[in-house]
């Protein structure tokens, strides 16, 4: 290690990992926006039995990219009496954070941006501050329509938060570790041997929780584009607007990765392991997510309290004491430890 | 609020399965072929169902002349105003002999004389124009008209660059029609009725 550092000029390799790991992961973010987005509204077209976009390039596949071009073109505004500062900063407080939650995402067997202990703690700390952005955004635009769309993003992130820790937690006392990677390696390579095959209500927990960490139908509150108009971005145009947008899919990446390197065995897959198996379940999952998009209707601000505190917290909280006594009175031996 | 009926926890959990039922109406529309004709490469094959602006009926002998016997009842009945029809002028024999009249016969014969000739006025419009821009396709006009001279036009492909472009000249309109079809009147009808029975039959 020390010869390689020496022969990069005194550059520590880890910095070098990191850099390179940043590198990919923007240019991984940006695609995966694009892809993503065009995605969406195929998806959303085939639901509805129309093809979606389907004129600028062969099926629609450069539409994203005129889209993107006109958000970048477009003139940023920003709306008389809004808090300059924060209404500025509130774009990059949603979208920064992603890049720390994907570093520890396990692609492949050595393909992770940087390994942390604490993956886990890692992820669902910046996840959190994902709440503080939207809320600072509706907040600082002054605007009503935005000041509401906050105020239920933070009763949300109140709702779903805690069911989410205590159905990781479950998987974490399983396995002993935070570290994603270590999780991975614990699973087997077929689906009855993945982690989500022992703890299935952990796992539904999670992704509903994850739906709405994401602010995905049917816990879209925050935007609710039919009662607040766009909710917190009301005000936002141009790459202001982009940046929560590329942060959305970010995050439904990220939230994807967890539920994949947790429940699902992460890159590891029937006949051979390797990070397409990782890619092919996040993507999965994602069409689920777009799946329920446009199954189910949004849920109002007390149900989404009541489902997360009357059913989702006792449940999580079951399923935690009841891992807890397997683990201890019968033992537990994980297929690959 | 109204009072919602308390479900015991099994009631609850076992209504999840609606969840499930959902995505399984969804799915199968996902999987279902798509019913959006992709417009400029392909066209829908039952134009003949849509009901566009309003065009006139020729006459089943005399494709090129409107049936329309100038009643006025659309003009009158439209709640746009958008109708606009002119009755054509009576024939040209009336000056010719009030010119020549006043020679001979003294005054207070004429009145009565001529009379008969101006009742027999033709009564086919010289000019017949819809404002388009202000019909609501309400189809009052369709169905008031006594001699059945006012029909939808399948006409769906509008698209013009001023409000000018959607005041039409129906008679125009009408000669237009009749000159593009080689044997129009006897063709025309036999053709929409197997349009209809066809699509009945398909129903
Ligand atoms: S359809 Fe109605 S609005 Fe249009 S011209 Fe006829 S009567 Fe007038
Ligand atoms: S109602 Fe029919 S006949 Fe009467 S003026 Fe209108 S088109 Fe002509």
């Amino acid at each position: 290690m020390n010869e390689l550092s020496k022969a990069l000029g005194g550059i520590p390799v880890e910095l070098l990992h990191i850099a390179i790991g940043l590198v990919g992961l923007a240019a991984f973010v940006g695609l995966n926006a694009v892809l993503l987005v065009w995605m969406e509204r195929k998806v959303a077209g085939h639901f509805q039995r129309r093809p979606g976009p389907f004129e600028v390039g062969p099926h629609g596949l450069l539409q994203t990219v005129a889209d993107a071009v006109k958000l970048i073109a477009k003139q940023l505004f920003m709306p008389k009496g809004a808090d300059r500062i924060l209404f500025w900063a509130a774009p990059f407080l949603a979208f920064l954070p992603v890049f720390v939650t994907l570093l520890p995402i396990p692609w492949g067997d050595v393909i992770v941006a940087h390994e942390v202990n604490l993956g886990i703690l890692l992820i669902l700390a910046f996840a959190g501050l994902g709440v503080l952005s939207l809320c600072l955004a509706g907040w600082s635009s002054n605007n009503k329509w935005s000041l509401l769309g906050a105020a239920r993003a933070v009763a949300q992130s109140v709702a779903y938060e805690i069911p989410m820790l205590l159905s990781l937690l479950a998987v974490v006392m399983m396995t002993g570790t935070m570290n994603l990677s270590t999780i991975v390696e614990s699973q087997g390579s077929w689906p009855w041997l993945w982690l989500g095959a022992m703890q299935p209500f952990a796992f539904l927990i999670y992704f509903i929780c994850a739906l709405a960490e994401t602010n995905r139908a049917p816990f879209d509150l925050p935007e609710a584009e039919s009662e607040l108009t766009a909710g917190f971005h009301t005000e936002y145009s141009g790459m202001g607007f982009g940046l929560f947008f590329l942060a959305e899919y970010a995050n439904m990446i990220v939230v994807s990765g967890v539920a994949t390197a947790l429940f699902l065995g992460g890159w590891k897959g029937p006949v051979m392991d390797g990070p397409w198996w990782f890619l092919i379940k996040v993507y999965a999952l994602i069409f689920a997510m777009m799946w329920f998009r446009w199954t189910y209707p949004r849920v109002r601000f007390d149900q989404l309290l009541n489902i997360a505190w009357k059913w989702l917290i006792p449940l999580a909280i079951i399923n935690l004491l009841a891992t807890a006594v397997y683990i201890k009175v019968i033992g537990l031996n994980l297929p690959m430890m | 609020m109204k009072e919602r009926k308390k479900l015991t926890f099994w009631e609850t959990v076992k209504r999840q399965w609606s969840l499930v039922v959902g995505l399984k109406v969804t799915g199968k529309n996902y999987i279902k072929p798509q019913i959006t004709t992709h417009y400029p490469r392909q066209t829908v094959d039952n134009i003949s169902t849509f009901k566009g602006h309003v065009q006139l009926v020729g006459k089943p002998k005399q494709p090129d002349v409107a049936k329309c016997i100038c009643c006025m009842l659309c003009v009158t009945s439209c709640p746009s105003s958008c109708i606009k029809v002119v009755k054509m002028k009576p024939p040209k024999e009336d000056p010719i002999p009030e010119a020549a009249a006043p020679k001979d016969m003294p005054d207070a014969a004429q009145p009565a004389k001529q009379a008969p000739p101006k009742a027999k006025a033709p009564k086919t419009p010289v000019k017949w124009t819809l404002d388009f821009n202000l019909c609501s396709l309400c189809g009052t006009c369709v169905e008031v008209c006594p001699v059945k001279s006012i029909e939808y036009s399948n006409d769906s492909y509008l698209a013009g660059y001023s409000r000018k472009d959607f005041e039409y000249d129906l008679l125009a309109d009408l000669k237009e029609r009749a000159a593009k079809m080689p044997a129009p009147a006897p063709k025309k009808a036999p053709k929409a009725v197997e349009k209809e029975t066809a699509e009945q039959a398909e129903a």
